[in-house]
C-alpha cells in the first residue's frame, strides 16, 4: 500500500516535470525570435537585446533550461518584464481574491449541486429530474462571461441590488465582501454545478439500483437515511473525482470572471500579462495553476481509501 | 410501417427518409440539437442574406441606439448594427468549432491508436498527455496565442492542442479493451498486420464514442474561442466574432446591455445545439446507458 502511494506521488512529479518542460519549451518552439515576440511590435533593437539578456536567451538552450528549472525549484519564478517585480511577489499580491472566489464557488456549488443530483436520481424521470437535467445542459452551454453579463444586467443594471464590479477583502468588510463576491460566485459556479449535479445523478442512479438499497428500504429505513447514508456514500467516489477534475474548469473560469468583474486576482494578472506579453508572469501563473490542479487531484486520489475502504493502494 | 404498406412501390430513397424522420422523432434531444445547429449553419452560410446592414459600417450619428424596428439588436458605440454583426459572428464560431473538432479528432485518433497498440511508446506518450492535461485548457490556449500573431488560424491551433490529449485518452482506452478481444486475436492469427487491424477491426468500434467526443470538443472550442476573443487574445479585433463584439460592448453594459446580451444568447444557443446533439448521440450510441431498470425508491 505504501509503495503504491509513493508511486502515485512520483507520478505527480513526472506530470509536473512535463508541465514545466512544456511551459519552458513553448517560448522556444514558437516561430520567430522569442525576445522579439516578447518585446512587441514597437520595440527597438536595444529593447530586444535587453530582454534577451534579462531572460538569458543568449545562452545555449540546455543551459537556459537548467538555469530556469533550478530557479523555479528554489522558488524564483523570474522577474516581470513589465514591472520588473519578482513574479512570485506579484502572485503573492494577487492570490487572496482568487483564493476567496474559488473557495466560495466550490462550497456554494457542492452545496447546491449534490442535493440537486440526488433529487434528480431519486425522482428519476419526474419533472424535477428533467428540470435539473435541463438546467445542467444549459449550464454547460452558457459560457461564464455570458452568464456573468446576464447577472450584471439583472442585478446591477435593472434591480440595482449588487455592485457591478470591484472586490472588497473579507478582512475589511464582511458584508461588502459577500456583496462583491455574490455575482462572480454564481457566474463561475454555474458550469461547475451542472457538472457535479450530472455526475451525482448518474452515480446515485447506479447506487440506488443495488440490492442493499432494496434491503434498507425493506427494513423500513427512513428515506433520508437511505439516500444520504447508504446510497450517497457508495456513490461518492465518482462525485469527488469530478469535483477535483472540475477544478481545471474553475481555473479557466476564474481568468474570465475576474476580468468581467474587475477583481484584482491572479486571473486579472494573467490577462494583463498576456496583453503585455509579459512571458515570465505567464509562465509563473501557468506553473502555479497546474501545480495546484495536480496537487488537488493527488489529494483526492489518496482520500479514496477513506471514502471507499474497498479501494486499497 | 403503415406508410410502407399503403405505397409498396415507393422508391427506396423516400422510404429511407421516412424511416429517418421516424427515428429522429423518437430522439427529440438529437432533433432539437440538429434543428438549432442547422439554423446556425444556415445563418453562417447565408450571412449576407440575413444581415440588414454592413457589419463593419460605422455610423457615429446612430451610436448606442436601443433595439428598434430599424436596428433589431440596437447599435454599438460606433453606430454599427449589432444584429448584422451577430449574424456574421456565427461564421467564426462555427468555423473554429468544426475545424478544432475535426483536427483534434484526427490527431487524437492517430496518436491514440498507436499508443494503445505499441506498448513501448505508450508510457512515454501518455505521460506527455498527462502533463498537457494538467494545464487548464483556457490558460494553455491563451499562452500559445500570446506567443503568436493573432489570426484565426493561430486561434484554431491554440485551441486544438489542449483538446488532443482528451481524444487520445478516449481512443487509447477503447483500444486497450478491444485488443484482447477474440476477433482481434483471430485477425492476428490470420496474419493481418498492425495497420490492417487498426483500420478494419479497431477503428469501427471506436467510432461511436469518438463522434460523441468530437461534439463535446466542438462545443468547448466554440466557448474557448469566444473567451479568447473576449479577453483580447483571440480572433483579430476587426473581425466581428461574438467574443469581440462582447469585448467591445463590455464598457457600455450599464447603458447599452444589448451589445453584450445578444451575441451571448447566440453563443449559448450554438453551444446548446452542439451539446444536445452530443448528449442525444451518446445516449443512443452507448447501449449501457439505456438500462430501463426501476428502483424501489
Amino acid at each position: 500500500m505504501t509503495l503504491l502511494i509513493v508511486r502515485r506521488i512520483l507520478a505527480t512529479f513526472v506530470v509536473m516535470a512535463v508541465v514545466a518542460t512544456f511551459v519552458f519549451g513553448m517560448l522556444h518552439v514558437s516561430p520567430g525570435d522569442p525576445a522579439a515576440i516578447i518585446a512587441g511590435d514597437l520595440a527597438t533593437v536595444a529593447d530586444i537585446e535587453r530582454i534577451r539578456e534579462q531572460l538569458g536567451l543568449n545562452l545555449p538552450i540546455y543551459q537556459q533550461f537548467w538555469r530556469w528549472v533550478a530557479n523555479v525549484l528554489s522558488g524564483d519564478l523570474g522577474r516581470s518584464i513589465f514591472s520588473d517585480l519578482p513574479v512570485a511577489e506579484l502572485i503573492g499580491q494577487r492570490i487572496e481574491p482568487t483564493l476567496a472566489l474559488t473557495t466560495t464557488t466550490i462550497v456554494f456549488s457542492v452545496v447546491v449541486a449534490v442535493p440537486l443530483g440526488i433529487l434528480a436520481a431519486w425522482k428519476a424521470g419526474s419533472l424535477a429530474d428533467r428540470a435539473v437535467m435541463g438546467f445542467a445542459v444549459l449550464g454547460f452551454s452558457m459560457p461564464v462571461f455570458v452568464f456573468a453579463y446576464i447577472l450584471i444586467w439583472v442585478f446591477a443594471a435593472q434591480l440595482r441590488l449588487l455592485p457591478v464590479m470591484g472586490y472588497v477583502p473579507i478582512g475589511q468588510d464582511v458584508g461588502g465582501f459577500f456583496r462583491s463576491i455574490a455575482m462572480p460566485t454564481l457566474a463561475l459556479g454555474v458550469t461547475y454545478i451542472a457538472l457535479i449535479a450530472r455526475i451525482t445523478r448518474a452515480s446515485m442512479l447506479e447506487a440506488i439500483h443495488q440490492d442493499y438499497i432494496r434491503t434498507a428500504f425493506a427494513k423500513g429505513a427512513p428515506i433520508g437515511s437511505i439516500l444520504f447514508r447508504h446510497a450517497l456514500r457508495n456513490a461518492s467516489v465518482p462525485i469527488v473525482t469530478t469535483i477535483g477534475i472540475g477544478i481545471a474548469l474553475l481555473i479557466g473560469g476564474v481568468v474570465v470572471t475576474e476580468s468581467v468583474f474587475a477583481i484584482p486576482g491572479l486571473g486579472r494578472l494573467t490577462v494583463d500579462a498576456i496583453l503585455r506579453r509579459d512571458y515570465p508572469v505567464i509562465q509563473g501563473v501557468i506553473l502555479l495553476f497546474s501545480g495546484v490542479y495536480v496537487l488537488i487531484n493527488l489529494i483526492i486520489d489518496l482520500t479514496y481509501t477513506i471514502l471507499d475502504p474497498r479501494i486499497r493502494y | 410501417m403503415r406508410a410502407a404498406a399503403t405505397i409498396p412501390r415507393q422508391p427506396g430513397l423516400k422510404r429511407r427518409f421516412g424511416a429517418r424522420a421516424r427515428w429522429l422523432k423518437r430522439h427529440p434531444v438529437i432533433l432539437a440539437g440538429l434543428l438549432l445547429l442547422g439554423m446556425m449553419i444556415t445563418i453562417a452560410i447565408a450571412s449576407p442574406l440575413f444581415a440588414t446592414y454592413d457589419p463593419i459600417r460605422v455610423n457615429p450619428l446612430e451610436r448606442l441606439r436601443p433595439p428598434d424596428a430599424e436596428h433589431w439588436f440596437g447599435t454599438d458605440h460606433l453606430g454599427r448594427d449589432v444584429y448584422s454583426r451577430v449574424i456574421y459572428g456565427s461564421r467564426i464560431s462555427l468555423l473554429v468549432g468544426f475545424t478544432v473538432a475535426l483536427l483534434s479528432t484526427v490527431l487524437g485518433l492517430a496518436i491514440g491508436l498507436v499508443t494503445g497498440f505499441i506498448r513501448r511508446l505508450d508510457a512515454v506518450i501518455m505521460r506527455i498527455m498527462d502533463g498537457l492535461m494538467a494545464i487548464p485548457s483556457i490558460l494553455l490556449a491563451i499562452a500559445l496565442i500570446s506567443l503568436s500573431q493573432s489570426s484565426i488560424q493561430n486561434v484554431i491551433i491554440a485551441i486544438t492542442i489542449p483538446e488532443v490529449p482528451r481524444v487520445v485518452r478516449l481512443v487509447r482506452s477503447v483500444v486497450l479493451t478491444l485488443r484482447d478481444q477474440l476477433f482481434v486475436d483471430a485477425a492476428v492469427s490470420l496474419g493481418a498486420r498492425l495497420p490492417r487491424i487498426l483500420v478494419f477491426h479497431i477503428l469501427p468500434n471506436a467510432m461511436a464514442p469518438l463522434i460523441v467526443q468530437a461534439t463535446y470538443v466542438c462545443a468547448s472550442a466554440i466557448i474557448i474561442e469566444a473567451i479568447l476573443s473576449f479577453l483580447g487574445a483571440g480572433t483579430p479585433p476587426e473581425v466581428p466574432s461574438w467574443g469581440n463584439i462582447m469585448a467591445e460592448g463590455r464598457t457600455y453594459v450599464m447603458v447599452a446591455a444589448w451589445i453584450v446580451l445578444f451575441p451571448g444568447i447566440f453563443l449559448t444557443l450554438v453551444v446548446l445545439g452542439v451539446n444536445l446533439l452530443g448528449d442525444g448521440l451518446r445516449d443512443t450510441l452507448d447501449p449501457r446507458l439505456r438500462r430501463g431498470t426501476t428502483s424501489v425508491l
